[in-house]
């Protein structure tokens, strides 16, 4: 069989098609965000909310809950909120208060999975939380839905906000003497921000979801000059290497959340490359 | 009834006051510059002007119909800025949010404005350059027309040459005076007392001995060789 009859072969599988179609959902939600979250030097706060929802989701199961889905959401968009207050206080600075919780959420959670587990294979529990599992292949036709809905709430909001958003990244304190509501855009784009983590975490597990955020961006950033050429090809290079990511993932049998990482990282560094021969400044 | 009066106001941080008891007022049409050494409070003095802190004491008032949503603000360059994937476009025209409120996108008129403001600040044909790889005057005069896009009126502008080399600072002040011959009320902090005591109409001395008044006030006061400054 060849790489196109191997591919063939499975996707006459549904749950291929649906771990497909999610991932490049969720590819796309997590990069729009991307370059604002880079240029506000917030690609930390993506860090330390995965971390909170991996806490969460620890909860949830040591609570046994069914769905953990909406206990994981809660939490973790009321901690974004939260550490957007604390980056605005001088009392903990920004960086070390997504570290302080982030590093927190993560032992938390490892105890409680650990103290009250009713899993006979913690580890393997864990692993998958931390770095994604199988369980985007057992996606079921309501996650897809879910995944759908998301990106479009997400699209919405983003085009709805853009030019605010713009201009809240560029310059806060000019916003505010024109009377644009600063915190409000602060606290949309960290609730926006905390909805896409809790979903990316079924592609790519929680350590790795900030990749996700800002590879794209960053690479975006090496070759393009404009705010909107930024997003627009940020977006593409998101979902292309999460794409390509799956399908090398199906094909090789390596873990899917690494493999998109990885196939980030040769972008960049493309990227990175193209800028420094383009002949940016 | 004066655009801008400030009124007995306190200003400091944290409960310990900076400032006591300042009072001026700004008439439209006025070129005022504030002076001070560092860490006298003339950045505080500007964010309370413009609503981003509270006064400990005192009140600022706004006059002959000026919003406090309609002040041209020309901030200090923050190191997120110098890295920012942004056209010249992007940036000047972001200038007109105050007027688009909760529209999501820009109206004809406020591009026409942006583009206008792009003109008159000498930038034709640099609209889809890159905000990063412009220089340092280059970038403010871009800030310059944002903050125009944002007003009509009055622009504050916070050490708007701070890091400019002579030629380009002397460019930016006769610019600053261009807008003022214009009608613009101009409200500008500088380090550079020569500069206040050739362009400006009236001078705000704060630190440790107050002053407001017209410049020849300032200068029959003393002011000038009190601080050391060289008056040519």
């Amino acid at each position: 069989m060849n790489i196109f009859e191997t591919l063939a072969f499975y996707f006459e599988n549904q749950f291929v098609w649906n771990a497909v179609i999610v991932g490049v959902l969720i590819a796309f939600c997590s990069s729009l965000l991307g370059v604002t979250l880079v240029l506000k030097r917030f690609s930390f706060i993506g860090d330390g909310l995965s971390h909170v929802a991996f806490g969460a989701i620890a909860i949830a199961s040591v609570l046994k809950l069914t769905n953990n889905m909406p206990l994981v959401l809660v939490v973790t968009v009321l901690c974004a909120v939260l550490l957007l207050r604390t980056g605005q206080n001088t009392k903990i600075k920004g960086d070390a208060a997504v570290a302080m919780i982030s590093v927190g959420a993560l032992a938390i959670g490892y105890l409680l999975m650990n103290v009250f587990s009713a899993s006979s294979n913690i580890s393997g529990d864990v692993c998958s939380t931390l770095f994604g599992s199988t369980s985007i292949l057992t996606l079921t036709e309501t996650d897809v839905w879910m995944s759908a809905i998301l990106a479009l709430i997400v699209l919405a909001a983003f085009i709805f906000f853009y030019n605010k958003i713009f201009a809240v990244t560029f310059d806060e304190s000019f916003s505010k003497t024109t009377g644009t509501h600063v915190e409000l855009y602060n606290l949309l784009i960290a609730v926006i921000i905390a909805l896409v983590i809790v979903f990316a975490m079924n592609l790519v597990g929680s350590l790795l979801i900030s990749a996700l955020v800002i590879f794209p961006a960053l690479s975006a950033m090496r070759v393009f000059k404009s705010f909107k050429s930024v997003t627009i090809c940020s977006v593409v290079i998101s979902v292309v290497c999460s794409l390509s990511g799956i399908l090398i993932s199906i094909l090789a049998g390596t873990p899917v959340g690494s493999t998109i990482v990885a196939v980030d990282i040769v972008v960049f560094f493309a990227f990175f490359l193209a800028g420094k021969i383009g002949g940016r400044s | 009834m004066a655009l801008l009066k400030c009124e007995n106001l306190s200003l400091g941080y944290d409960g310990v006051e900076i400032v006591t008891g300042l009072s001026f007022e700004v008439n439209s049409g006025d070129y005022l510059c504030i002076v001070g050494e560092n860490g006298s409070g003339k950045s505080t003095l500007m964010k309370t002007v413009l609503g981003l802190r509270q006064p400990m004491k005192g009140k600022v008032e706004f006059g002959d119909g000026l919003k406090s949503n309609e002040i041209g603000y020309l901030p200090q360059q923050t190191p997120v800025q110098r890295d920012f994937p942004a056209s010249v476009w992007e940036v000047v025209l972001s200038g007109c949010q105050g007027r688009a409120g909760l529209r999501p996108f820009y109206k004809k008129e406020e591009k026409a404005l942006a583009a206008a403001n792009i003109g008159r600040m000498g930038l034709d044909g640099m609209e889809k350059r890159c905000y990063r790889e412009l220089s340092g005057g280059q970038q403010q005069r871009v800030l310059l027309a944002r903050a125009l896009c944002a007003t009509g009126k009055i622009l504050l502008l916070d050490e708007p040459v701070s890091g400019l080399d002579p030629m380009v600072t002397a460019e930016m002040y006769d610019l600053i005076k261009k807008l003022n011959r214009d009608g613009i009320t101009i409200i500008m902090i500088s380090h550079d007392i020569n500069a206040a005591s050739k362009y400006a109409s009236h001078i705000l001395h704060i630190g440790d001995t107050l002053f407001f008044g017209t410049k020849a006030e300032y200068l029959s006061s003393g002011g000038f060789s009190a601080k050391g400054g060289d008056v040519k």
